[in-house]
């Protein structure tokens, strides 16, 4: 069953003009940080979204709670039209959808004691409040590996690791059915790492959850992931189960991305690719496919216009021109 | 292959306002010419203290308290602020993980390339106009070797002006413009996507392999090590706890935290199996007693532990610290 569906979303954002550019008639340039997306997450499922810095996958995220308006495009959750929601109905909607940062100094207020941050949601829903309140932050405290007699600290007074399991009460505390989860373990030491992995799948199971998984690892995302979308300055180039796209990737972004990531174990002989060049400016980005500018396999009609999307098998998307040859990049190195 | 780096017993210390912080407690390692040594540990583990500490640029109130650091024959301690100053950049050079602070915003990038050949380089021509022609020619020559495309007209832009990416390669342009004989590169590529990465790593090695430089590549990601590395050596809360050959160490490793680490990456191979993190978080480093330092977390521990464990022979070219070594295998 089908929880969340976006429709052709979009997020755009006008870059500023001076005076003086205004009064001579300089175009407005716009960076289309999500272009036109479109994807489904099913209920009880982990849709892995990857891409590197400035691919648009936490606009994304964020532009689907709508913490960032989208321009254009419809997302709709449980059957409700969440970018037709008005503000009160919205709020009651986000009791069900959530956030967990990827920065746990950031995300956290250095002024509020833990008690306040994750409840917070609890009297912003009118959930609970005073001491039942209390009473059910101690229990979620604990459930994701902290002290009830945490309770009253602050931030300020929790290594990484904690802050991160802060952030994921304060996400759970509402009971959501639906978490985007953007990047929550990027910034943490791998023993740390492995542990609030092992936390966020534990809780997935217990209660039920449906995550939208961002991340530019594509080692964590296609250990918990169930099924994977790649974008690329702003686009998703190729969607699929997470074994399809990891084993017989069809996009070459997503072939030259996957040949990237150095692995752990005995060194066997992968092909490499390696891209030439740096990701265009999302100000002035290639006309045609996004990709052709860095593509070892692109031809003439890659400048001209962008490629559809089609199926290559089961459940398993990719947008480039070149899939009917075959092609791939990752021909075995001798 | 003969020694380049031996670095026998070294203790960094700092005074923090919480009490004596041990940063790096008793590190010995060898770095031979020409090899590449990785440097493996979470944060707080000592492995930038313990390199900062080599090139002689820790400052109050941190403070190198004992041991040797040799040098191509000469102890570094030894030296005094002006000859050390004259093997940093020309001898061994170190590139910083954050490339954008590490780099001055209000200069161009050919004038701080310009600034370390000045410096140390001694074969540039004395006369005003072929000196500067000098180093005009191997600003752009190092610039070209990273793959800046371009770099004459690069050479004239502020480091704002590029990609992350490209300040990485700028820094590492900066690190080799006197070809040292060691490059001392501090997590490279963290702040790096993956093909940036891949491309900045392989760039490392292939200079490495052309001006038969050692290197020395710290870094959180076993991954990096396992493709990059002849040697790798662990740290844990300020100490070697393992080091070896890489293959080996990865494959079969014999300290519980290298153990533990490993067992913690999640990968596509591990789906649907539960990942066995090391529970409990690095101790603290003040006032830390004589005893195994990872014992807290460690699924070996016995009462035993809780003594002063030296690093032990684990075979050829392997040690660790660990008492148990012997039950690894």
């Amino acid at each position: 069953m089908t929880l969340l569906q976006v429709d052709g979303l979009s997020k755009h954002y006008e870059a500023r003009r001076s005076l003086a550019q205004r009064l001579v008639g300089t175009p407005r340039s716009v960076v289309r940080a999500v272009n036109d997306v479109s994807l489904t997450v099913a209920k009880g499922e982990v849709l892995g979204l990857i891409g590197e810095s400035g691919c648009g996958k936490s606009t994304l995220g964020r532009a689907i709670l709508r913490l960032h308006e989208p321009t254009s495009g419809r997302v709709t959750f449980d059957g409700t039209d969440v970018t037709a929601l008005a503000a009160p109905d919205l709020k009651a909607m986000r009791r069900r959808m959530q956030i967990i940062f990827q920065d746990p100094y950031a995300s956290l207020n250095p002024r509020r004691t833990v008690a306040e941050i994750v409840g917070l949601p609890l009297a912003l829903h009118g959930i609970a409040s005073g001491e039942e309140a209390r009473a059910i932050t101690a229990r979620v405290l604990e459930r994701v590996g902290l002290r009830a007699s945490q309770l009253d600290r602050y931030p300020h007074q929790f290594s990484g690791g904690q802050r991160q399991r802060i952030g994921i009460a304060r996400a759970l505390v509402s009971n959501p059915d639906f978490i985007v989860c953007d990047e929550p373990v990027s910034a943490l030491d791998v023993s740390i790492q492995a542990q609030i992995i092992a936390l966020l799948l534990e809780l997935k199971r217990e209660f039920g959850l449906t995550y939208l998984f961002i991340s530019h690892d594509i080692s964590v995302i296609g250990y918990l992931a169930d099924r994977v979308a790649v974008m690329y300055l702003g686009e998703i180039v190729e969607t699929g189960p997470v074994a399809e796209v990891l084993d017989n990737p069809r996009h070459p972004y997503t072939q030259s991305l996957l040949s990237a990531v150095p692995e752990v174990g005995p060194r066997r002989d992968k092909a490499r690719v390696r891209l030439q060049g740096d990701l265009p400016s999302p100000l002035k980005p290639p006309k045609g496919c996004k990709f052709h500018t860095r593509c070892p396999l692109a031809i003439p009609a890659c400048a001209e216009r962008p490629p559809e999307s089609r199926g290559v098998g089961p459940g398993h998307v990719a947008a480039c021109h070149r899939l009917d040859g075959n092609l791939s990049l990752l021909e075995p190195v001798r | 292959m003969t020694v380049l780096l031996e670095v026998s017993n070294l203790h960094t210390e700092f005074h923090a306002r919480a009490g004596l912080v041990r940063a790096v407690d008793g590190v010995s390692l060898k770095v031979s010419r020409g090899e590449c040594l990785g440097v493996v540990g979470e944060s707080g583990s000592g492995k930038s203290v313990t390199f900062s500490s080599v090139m002689g640029l820790v400052r109050s109130p941190g403070q190198v308290t004992q041991g040797a650091i040799f040098f191509d024959g000469r102890n570094l301690r030894d030296l005094s602020r002006e000859e050390m100053r004259a093997i940093r950049g020309r001898d061994i050079a170190m590139t910083m993980q954050d490339a954008l602070t590490a780099l001055n915003p209000a200069l161009t990038v050919g004038e701080q390339l310009a600034e370390v050949l000045e410096a140390h380089d001694e074969t540039l021509p004395t006369g005003r106009t072929a000196r500067r022609t000098a180093i005009r020619d191997r600003s752009v020559e190092m610039l070209g070797l990273v793959g800046i495309p371009s770099p004459e007209a690069r050479l004239r832009q502020y480091p704002h002006e590029f990609s992350g990416g490209m300040r990485q390669r700028i820094m590492i342009a900066i690190a080799l413009a006197c070809r040292p004989k060691l490059l001392i590169a501090d997590e490279p590529t963290t702040a790096l996507d993956v093909t940036i990465q891949a491309q900045v790593l392989e760039l490392i090695s292939d200079i490495r392999a052309r001006l038969g430089m050692a290197v020395v590549l710290i870094t959180h990601d076993l991954g990096v090590v396992a493709e990059h590395c002849d040697r790798v050596m662990v740290m844990y809360a300020g100490q070697v706890v393992e080091e070896g050959p890489t293959d080996q160490v990865i494959g079969a490793p014999c300290h519980p935290y290298t153990r533990g680490l490993l067992a913690s990456i999640p990968r596509p191979a591990l789906r649907g199996q539960p990942l066995t993190p090391i529970m409990g978080q690095v101790p603290d480093l003040v006032g830390l007693p004589p005893q195994c330092r990872f014992h807290s977390r460690c699924p070996l521990a016995q009462p035993q532990c809780l003594v002063e464990v030296p690093m032990r022979d684990a075979g050829p070219g392997r040690r660790s610290r660990c008492l148990r070594l012997e039950e690894m295998a």
